[in-house]
């Protein structure tokens, strides 16, 4: 069963700004889903649509089984950790929590104890009673995610959760991420800009670009569409054209990109390849420095999918906004 | 039910984080005091004008005051708008929240600061040797149709915050409308010595019916008809205004 659908959403905001072109993906119950894709992809605006803080111009989506459009239903279902703070700062991380469960209908004994339980959960007991605004970006963002969780929701939307994070908080969130998927049945959509986040987190994911999905499957099966490894071997001396001649003999080896003194290039069996090119480039008068083999990464998926590299789409879409 | 526990939740956030600013209370206790005492010093010798009725002008003024404060209602969507630019707009909007309980809460919160300094603005002046005649409940009238103007200015407050989510919009308009809203209107000078077009234009003036029937009802002869028609006003303006400010969260979804 899919705990959520979209299917060729559009919407194009005033302006003419066209944020989503035909998107579509759908979300297996119980899984966690990464939309994965450079600022301005409109994973956020896909977000919107999908929790009813806004409306697709065309398309259709569902949340647990119901339109979007039934908004007052779907709320009750999905908890949102947006990419800006939804906590109030002028009040303690324990009333920011209780007036969430109250307005879920959560009272007395009951609110009591869910807000105690993920107090606790979220490693935030011990400042309960401080003002959220005196909370570290990460236990901010704790409470954010606790805020999120209060109703138990179904579907969880989690939109950049870690942007603008140190990277050690990072890690411990995503630590955090992972344990809140296995204890709570919850389907999880993650939106993310970071390769790693999405590799590490995601159980299926899907590349968006410019509005439309370009690929979508496992992390693994995606990198595995790639084929083959990428090597990278450091010259003792930088030399360009001499090394593409050297290796020109040497079956298997593909998209050989030299800069100065390093060569990067695919082949179809790292593991085999890699003394045949070494030798090659021996032999060609250009001895090696080292030579190491890399699995495929999200990086490389991106390039292949969306035509540009992940870096150069995010400066791309800055300089637009810009 | 619900929608009563969602309005408190609302309120009970805001008059929280307002208790924690010592500033704000403060100033807003001190307000009450200046503007009576200024504009107490200021008009005093209006009662010796011929034509104006009454013993003293702070009897006439304390009224008026009241009136006066409640227009500060006016700056209420600036929370508002502080909640957009953070994510807690969004963060309720998402949640099955019952709408009007944005708007309410907000409200309750001003009012409730309102009634707070009116019941200042009416120690001090009976202090200062006013009488309010028919006792309690001609100030309890006297603040409820101040409460009514506050809430129709925060909602309307609230309403343009929701649709231009602009500070400086809203402090524009704030300050564009507030003053004259209060010099077109008998908060502090009587009608019979007003210029003719300005008492024209005071008859369809909000400020003026709070002012009218708050002045009336603490007065020497209460005009019950004139109380009556004046708060039944205010109160088909509240309801107008409470669903445009709730209405603009569908324009802000549409906009989103």
């Amino acid at each position: 069963m899919h705990s959520i659908e979209a299917s060729n959403l559009r919407k194009t905001y005033p302006g003419g700004v066209r944020a989503l072109d035909g998107l579509s993906f759908a979300v297996q119950a119980g899984a966690i889903f990464g939309l994965l894709g450079p600022n301005g992809a409109g994973k956020s605006t896909t977000v919107k649509i999908l929790t009813t803080l806004s409306r697709a111009d065309r398309g259709e989506a569902r949340v647990g089984g119901l339109d979007v459009r039934e908004a007052e239903h779907v709320r009750r279902l999905i908890g949102v950790v947006g990419q800006r703070p939804g906590l109030d700062p002028d009040a303690t991380g324990r009333e920011n929590l209780e007036m969430q469960a109250e307005i879920y209908g959560l009272v007395g004994r009951a609110r009591r104890e869910r807000v105690e339980e993920l107090l606790d959960r979220l490693g935030l007991a011990h400042a309960a009673g401080r003002l959220a605004k005196t909370y570290s970006g990460g236990m901010q963002r704790r409470l954010d995610i606790a805020l999120g969780l209060v109703h138990r929701p179904k579907v969880l939307f989690l939109d950049e959760p870690t942007t603008g994070l140190d990277p050690e908080v990072r890690v411990e969130l995503w630590r955090e991420i992972e344990r809140l998927a296995g204890e709570e049945e919850m389907t999880i959509l993650l939106t993310t800009h970071y390769l790693e986040e999405a590799d590490r987190l995601a159980s299926r994911l899907a590349i968006v670009d410019r509005g439309r999905v370009v690929a979508e499957g496992s992390p693994d099966e995606l990198k595995r569409e790639l084929r083959g490894d990428t090597i990278q071997v450091e010259l003792v001396e930088s030399a360009n054209g001499d090394a593409t001649a050297a290796l020109s003999g040497v079956s298997g080896v593909s998209e050989v990109a030299v800069a100065g003194r390093l060569l990067r290039a695919r082949v179809a069996d790292g593991a085999a390849v890699i003394p045949l090119v070494i030798t090659a480039l021996e032999r060609g008068g250009l001895p090696v420095a080292s030579a190491t083999i890399a699995r495929p990464s999200l990086d490389d998926v991106y390039l292949r999918h969306a035509g540009r590299s992940f870096q150069q789409a995010d400066t791309d879409t800055k300089e637009v906004a810009a | 039910m619900t929608p009563l526990r969602h309005t408190w939740q609302v309120a009970l956030r805001y008059i929280r984080a307002l208790l924690r600013q010592p500033a704000w209370v403060g100033i807003s206790l001190t307000q009450p005091v200046i503007w009576l005492l200024l504009f107490g010093a200021l008009f005093k010798r209006t009662a010796e004008i011929p034509g104006f009725s009454g013993d003293s002008y702070i009897e006439f003024l304390a009224p008026g005051v009241v009136v006066m404060l409640s227009l500060s209602s006016a700056w209420i969507g600036m929370g508002f708008i502080e909640d957009i630019n953070r994510g807690t707009m969004d963060r309720l909007l998402v949640s099955p929240i019952w709408r009007g309980a944005l708007n309410l809460g907000s409200v309750a919160q001003s009012v409730l600061s309102l009634a707070a300094q009116s019941l200042i603005v009416i120690g001090l002046s009976l202090a200062d040797g006013a009488h309010f005649h028919n006792g309690i409940i001609g100030v309890a009238i006297l603040i409820g149709v101040a409460a009514l103007l506050g809430a129709v200015f925060a909602s309307v407050s609230n309403g343009i915050a929701v649709m231009t989510r602009q500070r400086e919009t809203l402090i524009g308009i704030v300050t564009m409308v507030t003053l004259p809203l209060t010099f077109l209107s008998t908060a502090l000078m009587q009608e019979s010595l007003l210029p003719g077009w300005v008492r024209w234009a005071a008859k369809f003036n909000p400020v003026n019916w709070a002012a009218e029937a708050g002045r009336s009802a603490t007065g020497a002869d209460v005009d019950w008809g004139l109380i009556a028609t004046r708060t039944g006003f205010l109160a088909l303006l509240l309801l107008a205004s409470a669903a445009f400010a709730t209405r603009a969260f569908n324009a802000y979804q549409r906009s989103a």
